[in-house]
């Protein structure tokens, strides 16, 4: 429908910097963007990442860099002139206004015509799903609906470029999976470029085209989903996709990428994400998933049952060993609080970083 | 098993049911808040007015008529409003751009210090230093000569201008406190949204933080102009009492202490009292007029 028009081939953000005081918020991110891409930036809170979009935003000035929408510089103007839509964490939707109001903030200022501005409006609330709702205060919607609001509001200006704050982080579970879709949905009907700011690796997993990786201000890894939840860089990735497990041993052997590292009495096998060579000291990280409790084996770590969990079609389970490690599993129904059981690593899951 | 009857439980205590309609010890609290109201506000407020209906000559509205019909007496209104509405119209359009600046300021505590001083010295002494400032001697006038911007000195003081500076340096700070609170009030993230979807600094003001302000600023207003209303010791000290300056307060003044007429005095006062109330009801009738709900942008 709207941003197909958009005349632009990519954003670029190019050694992006952002500095407080001594320290750095932003480390020299640079990221081509191309246009339509859904970007997810991913990162624990403090990492940098509503820095960046606050930057990109123009809410925030950068302090070294530039932002470029194809050869057009973008970092020095303000955030008016910018033109791209935002979507806040906490919505920041105009109070007083209703929600058609709200929604034709951005073509009021841009001196749309009525008639224009009314049809493009309720273009918007149907694409929301809130049709009916225009004539109230966004005091009288429910959480989801003011987010419906606030996407609306970004998405009828077309802007080249929509950002987005954590949107979800303030809906309840249920709600969130309805308006991931929701997001999803809309994204592929209007193709819009978007950076969505998370801490979820889920939502980032689930929306995005590429996911960006950030940590204390530095990109770590940007890669399709699939790339950085198999194929994690560096450990704090892997951290942060799920590989709970890390286990600290020294390498015994190295065959092109198959590694394997002894930990305590166990040697576990996994394949090596760093280069690595015989007596380093390694991590092998692995997934709750891939850790299952077995026979024992020269290959089998031994712990003690600390927590099951149940998790519908699952349990998960956490046991620590003798040396205080403590491992997630995927549990057997079986595994009695306090009893010992031995947990074996898929090689073929398991990675083995540099420590 | 037998189908046994629900048990019948015994009728809540009477304590229970006060509590559920909010009453408890706690509000025994307000005793000695709604003493003190009908000691030194609703029983004088009362006896004045019984005695404004009792004159010492004529009949019960005599004092009433005799206001209204001496152009000495009934133009003290407008001279006092004349001095109260532009001095709060000046003072909310002046704290309104400060408040504005001093809520982006990391270091808001020293300029709200210098601010709000004025308050604390109390109007005679601002009055004093301002007939020496200001006066025909004073550093004033004798600077703008000093570079020949006029030839002889401006008369600042026992005049209109005297009053009405006193009435901003002391009634400023007020108004200024009471408008930060509101304009911080504000979620930022109001205006940063309205940035991004286009607004430049003028339409971010016109369109989203000015309409949430207006029930604050309609607050502001009658707080400031009912302080303003009932100005005394400037009017005397810095005006003209005799003429230009002789608000409502200093006619009440002198019905009370120089005519020893008690029933004439409470009759200017009451007379100022509904002045100041209509104001007030207009204001925030204007007020109501307006969305009047939360600043917030959305969840916290």
């Amino acid at each position: 429908m709207l941003l197909a028009s958009s005349p632009f081939q990519e954003i670029r953000l190019d050694r992006m910097s952002r500095a407080f005081g001594a320290h750095n918020a932003l480390k020299d991110v640079s990221l081509s963007i191309r246009k339509g891409e859904f970007i997810a930036l991913l990162g624990p809170s403090g990492c940098g990442k509503s820095t960046a979009l606050n930057c990109i935003a123009g809410l925030l000035a950068t302090t070294g860099g530039g932002i470029f929408i194809d050869d057009k510089r973008i970092d020095t103007l303000k955030p008016e002139d910018r033109g791209f839509g935002m979507v806040f964490q906490n919505y920041a939707l105009f109070p007083h206004m209703t929600v058609r109001q709200n929604i034709g903030f951005g073509l009021k200022m841009r001196n749309v015509a009525k008639a224009e501005l009314d049809k493009r409006v309720e273009e918007a609330l149907n694409l929301v799903r809130l049709q009916g709702q225009g004539h109230k205060l966004p005091g009288q919607l429910s959480g989801g609906q003011q987010q419906r609001v606030a996407i609306a509001r970004a998405i009828v200006i077309e802007p080249p470029l929509v950002l987005m704050d954590e949107p979800l982080s303030n809906l309840d579970a249920k709600l969130r999976l309805e308006m991931r879709a929701e997001i999803r949905r809309i994204h592929n009907q209007l193709g819009a470029t978007t950076i969505y700011v998370t801490h979820d690796q889920d939502e980032a997993l689930s929306l995005a085209d590429r996911i960006v990786v950030l940590r204390d201000g530095e990109i770590r890894q940007v890669g399709a989903p699939s790339d950085l939840y198999e194929r994690p860089d560096h450990m704090d990735v892997a951290e942060f996709m799920g590989y709970r497990n890390r286990l600290t041993g020294k390498v015994i052997s190295v065959e092109g990428s198959h590694v394997n590292v002894t930990v305590g009495n166990a040697t576990l096998a996994g394949t090596a994400r760093d280069s690595l060579k015989v007596g380093d000291t390694a991590i092998v990280a692995a997934r709750a998933d891939d850790v299952e409790a077995g026979r024992h084996s020269s290959q089998t770590v031994e712990a003690v049952v600390e927590t099951i969990e149940y998790r519908g079609r699952e349990f998960v389970g956490t046991a620590r060993t003798a040396e205080g490690l403590e491992l997630v599993f995927h549990a057997p129904q079986t595994a009695a609080l306090g009893s010992a059981i031995w947990l074996a690593i898929d090689p073929a899951r398991a990675l083995v970083f540099a420590a | 098993m037998s189908a046994s009857s629900p048990p019948v439980y015994d009728r809540l205590s009477l304590r229970q049911r006060l509590a559920l309609r909010g009453i408890d010890g706690v509000t025994i609290l307000v005793l000695p808040a709604v003493l003190f109201l009908l000691a030194v506000f609703i029983y004088p407020f009362i006896y004045g007015l019984v005695l404004s209906f009792t004159p010492k000559e004529g009949g019960m509205f005599a004092n009433y008529q005799k206001f209204f019909s001496d152009p000495f007496l009934y133009d003290t209104i407008l001279t006092t409003l004349w001095l109260a509405v532009p001095v709060t119209v000046i003072s909310i359009a002046l704290a309104l751009p400060i408040a504005f600046r001093v809520r982006l300021m990391t270091r808001q505590r020293l300029l709200t210090t210098i601010l709000v001083l004025p308050v604390t010295l109390g109007t005679v002494l601002v009055a004093e230093g301002l007939l020496n400032y200001l006066g025909p001697q004073g550093w004033f006038s004798r600077t703008l000569m000093l570079f020949g911007m006029i030839d002889r000195p401006l008369k600042l003081t026992n005049n209109y201008w005297g009053v009405f500076s006193s009435l901003i340096i002391t009634g400023f700070p007020f108004t200024f406190l009471l408008t930060l609170s509101y304009v911080t009030g504000i979620d930022p993230a109001l205006e940063q949204a309205a940035a991004t979807h286009g607004a430049k600094s003028w339409q971010r003001f016109r369109f989203v933080l000015l309409p949430l302000l207006i029930p604050g600023l309609a607050i502001a207003f009658c707080l400031s102009f009912v302080q303003a209303f009932a100005v005394f010791p400037s009017a005397v000290l810095l005006g003209a009492p005799a003429g230009p300056t002789r608000v409502i307060s200093i006619a009440a003044y002198q019905a009370a202490f120089e005519q020893y007429d008690y029933s004439m005095a409470s009759a200017i006062a009451m007379i100022m009292a509904t002045v100041q109330l209509s104001i007030v009801v207009a204001i925030l009738a204007i007020r109501n007029l307006f969305y009047r709900g939360s600043t917030a942008g959305g969840k916290g």
